[in-house]
């Protein structure tokens, strides 16, 4: 050997794969995050839809004013009624004002009382009902002036915003929505404990490869670097199939909830917009691997000289 | 304490204890220079591997002062230390080969750490490995070499990057007396070159065969020279040699000492 070899420049990360082994995180690692991953894709999906479920069920509803004429008498309640809507022509916010048929009422009657030949649904007190629609909405100012406009010409009327009957429906949304919130913090956490310990447990494992990288002038950040990078493989494999199994749940739940054919239900539809969000949670969760199993390293390589 | 560039090591009463024993290492103090080869010996359990960790900063002192490369070592910040390591090759006594890369790659490591392009890396480690002998045995993972084809690789690995200084731990001790001399002349040629070299070693045969080395004997953990050039400062009413005149023409080389001198 006569010269001695060694321009030590050109830097390059390319041999950084190299100072500890392939796969050095892998292991169960894969199939943990695809789990976090899909259970996360599940719930955020979950609460994105109950959250389009609240919003089409309350845009729905925010303008719309039930008025019901309850009088045990047929004419009476027909004169009220007439009289009410009379009142209520030309009242500035009010888009549309509705008397229901009575051939509809009593179709909403029928699964309650039957349509036997014969029956006298006449006979029964059922309300005469007026369905309005306000521009914007249906606050109480705005039913206060309702009633103050028909009670004079309608005694019988009673005004209520259709809004108000969902209340607890929309109460229960909200604190599912904050479940589902709840659930993908803890995922997330549970992710970061898992990713902390699969890190610990292999610096402790290539220990010994580690001080010798060290000892060779290898940096932190250089060995901190093979690891995030094996992270990141290990995390984008299983993003991507718990990302594909938690869509797969989501299209199934959909499918399984369509048939319902309730206002609700059909309102549950994600968007483009929602699935893009919930394309999201992959790639958050990979960055979130990284991000763990660096910190965890350089702060553990920082406890060796 | 300062180092001028004529001095690439210095130790001042340097202790080392390791928890709450003994000292392993008491009161050290020597300086190395650039250029010169050492031989470091001593009784198993003199402290030479602990003296040899402290050359190669896998260790901090206990007391004293180190100034390597003229900075002080003891208080160098620890984001700097992987600078200094680079110009430091070790063999280590149990080789400390990475066991899941092939001998290529082990050599290659401190290349590879140092951010030498893989294009630059290929001729000088293929060069290496066939200068010591396992240019057929590239592609082998240490666990298939034997004790001293391993020691030739961590030796290959140690100097690969033409260390400032390099330090090695019994470097010739798995390998047969032919192999043990020419791996002598691997650190001789990179003395030559420049690099300091202090070599820990039992084998008392291997002193003489350096033209110009010096010897540094640990006792019990304390530096016992013969030559009196190694002390900090140096003692130059020994002969009146200071360590700068050392490598000159009337200072005492090993070969010209008894073996009083060594034992």
């Amino acid at each position: 050997m006569n010269s001695w070899p060694l321009p030590l420049a050109g830097a390059t990360r390319r041999g950084d794969a190299r100072l500890l082994p392939q796969g050095a995180l892998s292991g169960p690692m894969p199939w943990v995050i695809a789990i976090m991953i899909a259970l996360t894709v599940v719930a955020a999906g979950s609460g994105l839809a109950l959250r389009n479920a609240a919003r089409a069920a309350s845009a729905d509803l925010e303008g719309g004013v039930t008025i019901q004429i309850v009088s045990a008498a047929p004419a009476e309640r027909n004169r009220q009624a007439d009289a009410a809507l009379a009142a209520l022509k030309g009242m500035p916010g009010l888009a549309s004002a509705d008397r229901v048929a009575q051939a509809r009422l009593e179709d909403l009657m029928e699964p309650w009382l039957g349509t036997r030949p014969g029956d006298d649904v006449e006979a029964l007190p059922i309300p005469a009902l007026i369905d309005l629609r306000l521009d914007g909405t249906a606050t109480p100012e705005r039913l206060a002036a309702l009633r103050a406009r028909i009670k004079p010409v309608a005694p019988a009327a009673r005004v209520d915003a259709q809004s108000a009957w969902l209340t607890p429906v929309f109460r229960a949304i909200g604190a599912l929505q904050w479940l589902a919130g709840g659930l993908i913090a803890l995922l997330a956490l549970a992710t970061v404990a898992a990713v902390l310990l699969a890190s610990r447990n292999a610096l402790g494992s290539h220990r010994a490869t580690i001080e010798i990288v060290h000892m060779l002038g290898g940096t932190d950040r250089q060995i901190a670097r093979v690891f995030q990078r094996g992270m990141a493989v290990d995390a984008a494999v299983g993003g991507l199939a718990g990302f594909l199994f938690g869509t797969a749940a989501m299209l199934a739940l959909g499918r399984a909830f369509a048939p319902l054919g309730s206002g609700l239900a059909s309102g549950a539809m994600l968007g483009w917009i929602d699935w893009l969000a919930l394309g999201i949670i992959p790639l958050a969760g990979i960055a979130l691997a990284v991000v763990t199993a660096r910190l965890t390293v350089l702060a553990a390589l920082r406890e060796m000289l | 304490m300062t180092t001028t560039d004529a001095e690439i090591v210095q130790f001042d009463n340097v202790g080392l204890r390791y928890g709450a024993e003994r000292e392993v290492l008491t009161d050290v103090s020597f300086t190395l220079y650039p250029g010169c080869f050492y031989f470091l010996t001593g009784a198993s359990g003199a402290g030479k591997t602990s003296l040899l960790k402290l050359l190669y900063l896998a260790q901090r002192p206990s007391r004293g002062l180190i100034r390597m490369f003229g900075t002080d070592a003891i208080t160098l910040p620890r984001e700097r230390l992987p600078g200094f390591r680079r110009r430091i090759g070790v063999v280590f006594q149990d080789f400390r080969l990475v066991p899941h890369l092939s001998a290529f790659d082990n050599v290659a490591l401190p290349l590879r750490v140092a951010g030498v392009s893989e294009r630059e890396i290929i001729r000088p480690v293929t060069e290496m490995l066939d200068w010591v002998g396992l240019g057929d045995r590239q592609h082998a993972r240490p666990a298939t070499l034997s004790g001293g084809e391993q020691q030739r690789v961590a030796i290959a690995r140690a100097v690969i990057a033409r260390p400032d200084i390099l330090v090695a731990d019994e470097p010739t001790g798995n390998v047969d007396p032919d192999m043990a001399l020419k791996l002598m002349r691997l650190f001789e040629s990179l003395n030559r070159l420049g690099t300091t070299v202090v070599v820990a070693t039992h084998d008392l045969h291997l002193l003489g065969k350096v033209d110009g080395s010096l010897l540094m004997r640990l006792d019990k953990g304390r530096l016992a020279d013969p030559t009196g050039a190694l002390r900090y400062p140096p003692r130059r009413e020994s002969g009146g040699i200071g360590f700068a005149d050392a490598r000159g023409p009337g200072a005492p080389r090993l070969g010209e000492m008894d073996s009083d001198g060594l034992a």
